[in-house]
C-alpha cells in the first residue's frame, strides 16, 4: 500500500517547520521537541468536532474517536474553531486552519429509518479544502462505541495511509486471585472486556486462529499442560493435544488448517504439527535439546522457535517441510518467544540484558536489532494486525501491565485491570 | 507443596468427623446435609484420603514429594536421591499405583521456555525412578513452568522454593 499524499504532504510541512523553528525562536524549536518526547515525532493536527443529533449518542461517539486517535500517538487533537457543525456544514477551512488543523472530521448521530442509530461522519483536508473520506455506520445502540472505532479507523487509514486497528480486539489472561484465572476479549482500547473462559487453574499461551474465530491456548485445568481450541461464539471448546507429558505454545498456521505445537511425548520439549482438531501429529524437530515457542512466518514458509542447541535460549528458524535450522538471534544469551510482524519484514522477541527481560525488534533482512524498553520483565509480545503497535505484558510496581509500544519504540501506552494482573496478551488479527 | 498439605489437613479432618458416628437409630433417616442446605463439593485434585497412610503420615519418607533443584540445573542433589529411591521402591512393590511428577520453575525468563525447563526437571526425576525400576506406564512427567509457584517473593529464596518437582500420586492429581 502506498502512503497517502497527505501523509507525504504533512512530512514536507514538517520539514519546512522544522527548518523555520531552527532559525526561529527558542520557544518555537522548545515546543517541537515536547512533541516529540512520549508520542509520535510528527503528530497530525486534527479537529474532531462534536458529532451534531442526540447529545448524548453523539458525545459517545466524539469521545470514542477522539481517544482512539489521541491514543495512537500519531495525532494531535485540535479544538474546533466553528460550533454546531455536522457532516452537512459547510466548513470554515480558514478558521480551522487558523486553529492549526490539517484536517477536520464532523459528524452526526441519528436514528436511521429502521430505528437503529446511524453514526454519519465527513473528513475534510483543511489545506486543499476538499472532502478525503465519508462514511456512514449503522449499529445497535450498545454498540455505538464500534461505530467510533470505525469512523476513527476511516480517518487513520485516510491521514496515515494504512490501516487502523480501532475496531480490532485482543485477548489476555487475568489472575483475579490465587485460584482464578480468566481468558477475556476486549477491545483494543481495553473496553467491552467479556470472560471467554474462567478457571482455578493458570491458562497461557492464547493464539488467535486466522479468521479471529478462534483460540489456541494452553490450560492447565488437568494439573498438567493441554492445548485446548477454543470457538468464541459458541464457548466450544476442543482438545487440540493432550498427549503423555506436557502439550504447549500453540501457534497457528497461516491458512488455519494447522498448529505448531510443543509436545513432550516422546521425550524433550520437540515442535510438532498437527490439524486444528488434533489429528495429523507430525514431528518437525529432532534435537534432543529445547525446541520451544514455534511462530509461523506469515508467508507460511518457514516455523520460526526458540532452541538452546547452542547452549544459550537463540531463536532460530527452520522450513515448515523440515530441513535445517538456521539460527536468527547471535547477539547475548538469552533470546526468545519470536513473533513476525504481519508483513514477515521484522521479528519482535524478548531479549536480557543488563539485569532486566526486554522487548526487541530485528529487521530480519538487515539483522539489525533494536531494544525499544527499558524493563526488568517484558514477555510475549503480540504484534497489532497493521504492524505499528506490540503489546507485551510488562510488571510495574509489582503488578502485571500490558504495555503497547511501536515499532519505533516512541508511543507507549499502558493498560492495566483494577484488581489482578494482566498477562498473556494476543492481538487478534482483522476480521475477514 | 500447599496442595499436599492442605490435602493432608482435609483428610485428618475427614477421617476426624467420620470417627464420631454417635448417632441414635432414631436419626438415621436424616441426611447430614438437610439442616442448613450446606453440601460439600470436592474440587479437583483432593483425594489423598483414599490413599494408605505410608504415603501421607509425616514421619514416612514417602510423605516428601518436592525435590529441589539449583538454578539453571536439572540434577537430582545427592540429598535428594534417597527421597526419591524410597518412590522407586514403593512403586514397584506397588504397581497398582501411578505418579505426576510436576516440574516448577522460578518466575524468571519466558513463560513457555520456563515450561520447557520445568519439563527436565520432571524429566530428572521420571529418568530416576525408571532406572530404578519404575514402569515407563506408571509415571508421567509434565511441566507447571512459573505458572503454579509456592512463594510469590522476589528474592532468591522464594525462587529456590520454585525450582522443584512435586510428586503426585493418583488421586492427587
Amino acid at each position: 500500500m502506498t502512503r497517502s499524499s497527505f501523509l507525504r504532504r504533512r512530512m514536507l510541512a514538517a520539514l519546512a517547520l522544522a527548518v523555520s523553528s531552527l532559525a526561529g525562536t527558542s520557544a518555537a524549536y522548545a515546543q517541537l521537541s515536547i512533541e516529540v518526547t512520549g508520542a509520535g515525532a510528527n503528530r497530525i493536527p486534527v479537529t474532531i468536532a462534536d458529532f451534531g443529533g442526540d447529545p448524548g449518542m453523539s458525545r459517545a461517539v466524539t469521545s470514542v474517536i477522539r481517544s482512539d486517535l489521541e491514543r495512537s500517538g500519531l495525532f494531535k487533537l485540535v479544538e474546533q474553531a466553528q460550533p454546531g457543525l455536522t457532516e452537512a456544514s459547510s466548513i470554515d477551512f480558514n478558521a480551522a486552519r487558523s486553529r492549526g488543523a490539517d484536517a477536520i472530521a464532523a459528524g452526526s448521530v441519528a436514528n436511521s429509518p429502521d430505528g437503529r442509530p446511524e453514526a454519519r461522519f465527513r473528513l475534510f483536508d483543511t489545506n486543499k479544502q476538499a472532502q478525503l473520506a465519508g462514511a456512514a455506520f449503522v449499529t445497535g445502540a450498545p454498540q455505538l462505541r464500534a461505530a467510533g472505532h470505525r469512523i476513527a479507523d476511516v480517518i487513520y487509514e485516510k491521514l496515515i495511509g494504512e490501516p487502523g486497528i480501532f475496531s480490532t480486539r485482543i485477548a489476555y489472561v487475568v489472575k483475579a486471585g490465587i485460584n482464578r484465572f480468566e481468558l477475556q476479549i476486549a477491545d483494543a482500547d481495553g473496553q467491552n472486556a467479556q470472560a471467554a473462559l474462567i478457571s482455578k487453574e493458570p491458562i497461557i499461551s492464547p493464539a488467535w486462529s486466522p479468521n479471529g474465530a478462534q483460540l489456541a491456548y494452553v490450560s492447565f485445568e488437568n494439573k498438567k499442560p493441554v492445548i485446548y481450541v477454543h470457538s468464541l461464539a459458541t464457548g466450544k471448546r476442543t482438545v487440540a493435544a493432550n498427549f503423555k507429558g506436557s502439550n504447549s505454545a500453540p501457534a497457528w498456521s497461516p491458512d488455519g488448517r494447522k498448529l505448531a505445537v510443543v509436545l513432550t511425548k516422546d521425550g524433550g520439549s520437540q515442535l510438532f504439527t498437527l490439524n486444528a482438531d488434533g489429528s495429523g501429529v507430525a514431528r518437525l524437530t529432532s534435537s534432543g535439546s529445547i525446541d520451544t515457542e514455534p511462530q509461523f512466518s506469515p508467508d507460511g514458509q518457514f516455523i520460526y522457535f526458540t532452541s538452546d542447541r547452542g547452549g544459550s535460549p537463540q531463536i532460530y528458524r527452520v522450513p515448515v517441510s523440515g530441513g535445517a535450522a538456521q539460527r536468527v538471534t547471535f547477539e547475548g544469551t538469552y533470546n526468545v518467544t519470536p513473533r513476525l510482524s504481519p508483513d514477515g519484514k521484522a521479528m519482535a522477541f524478548i531479549t536480557r540484558g543488563n539485569g532486566g527481560f526486554r522487548l526487541a525488534v530485528m529487521d530480519l533482512a538487515s539483522k539489525q536489532v533494536q531494544v525499544l524498553t527499558d524493563s526488568f520483565k517484558d514477555e510475549s509480545p503480540t504484534f497489532a494486525p497493521n504492524g505499528r503497535m506490540i503489546l507485551i505484558a510488562t510488571e510495574i510496581g509489582g503488578r502485571g501491565v500490558l504495555s503497547a509500544v511501536s515499532i519505533d519504540g516512541r508511543i507507549k501506552q499502558r493498560l492495566s485491570v483494577a484488581a489482578g494482573d494482566v498477562r498473556e496478551p494476543a492481538w487478534a488479527p482483522y476480521q475477514r | 507443596m500447599k496442595h499436599l498439605v492442605i490435602s493432608a489437613l482435609l483428610a485428618l479432618f475427614i477421617a476426624g468427623c467420620s470417627s464420631t458416628p454417635d448417632t441414635g437409630a432414631e436419626q438415621s433417616g436424616a441426611p447430614v446435609e438437610g439442616r442448613d442446605g450446606v453440601r460439600t463439593v470436592t474440587a479437583g485434585g483432593v483425594g489423598s484420603s483414599q490413599l494408605p497412610a505410608i504415603l501421607t503420615d509425616p514421619k514416612s519418607i514417602l510423605s516428601k514429594r518436592s525435590v529441589y533443584f539449583d538454578y539453571d540445573s536439572f540434577e537430582i542433589k545427592p540429598e535428594f536421591k534417597d527421597l526419591v529411591a524410597a518412590h522407586a521402591k514403593f512403586l514397584n512393590e506397588n504397581r497398582q499405583f501411578r505418579v505426576l511428577v510436576q516440574g516448577n520453575t522460578d518466575e524468571r525468563g519466558s513463560r513457555e521456555y520456563n515450561i520447557a525447563l520445568g519439563q527436565k526437571r520432571a524429566d530428572a526425576v521420571k529418568k530416576t525412578l525408571t532406572l530404578l525400576g519404575v514402569r515407563e506406564d506408571q509415571v508421567e512427567s509434565v511441566s507447571l513452568g512459573e505458572e503454579k509457584p509456592s512463594c510469590v517473593d522476589q528474592s532468591e529464596a522464594c525462587w529456590a522454593k520454585n525450582r522443584r518437582s512435586d510428586i503426585l500420586y493418583n488421586g492427587e492429581f
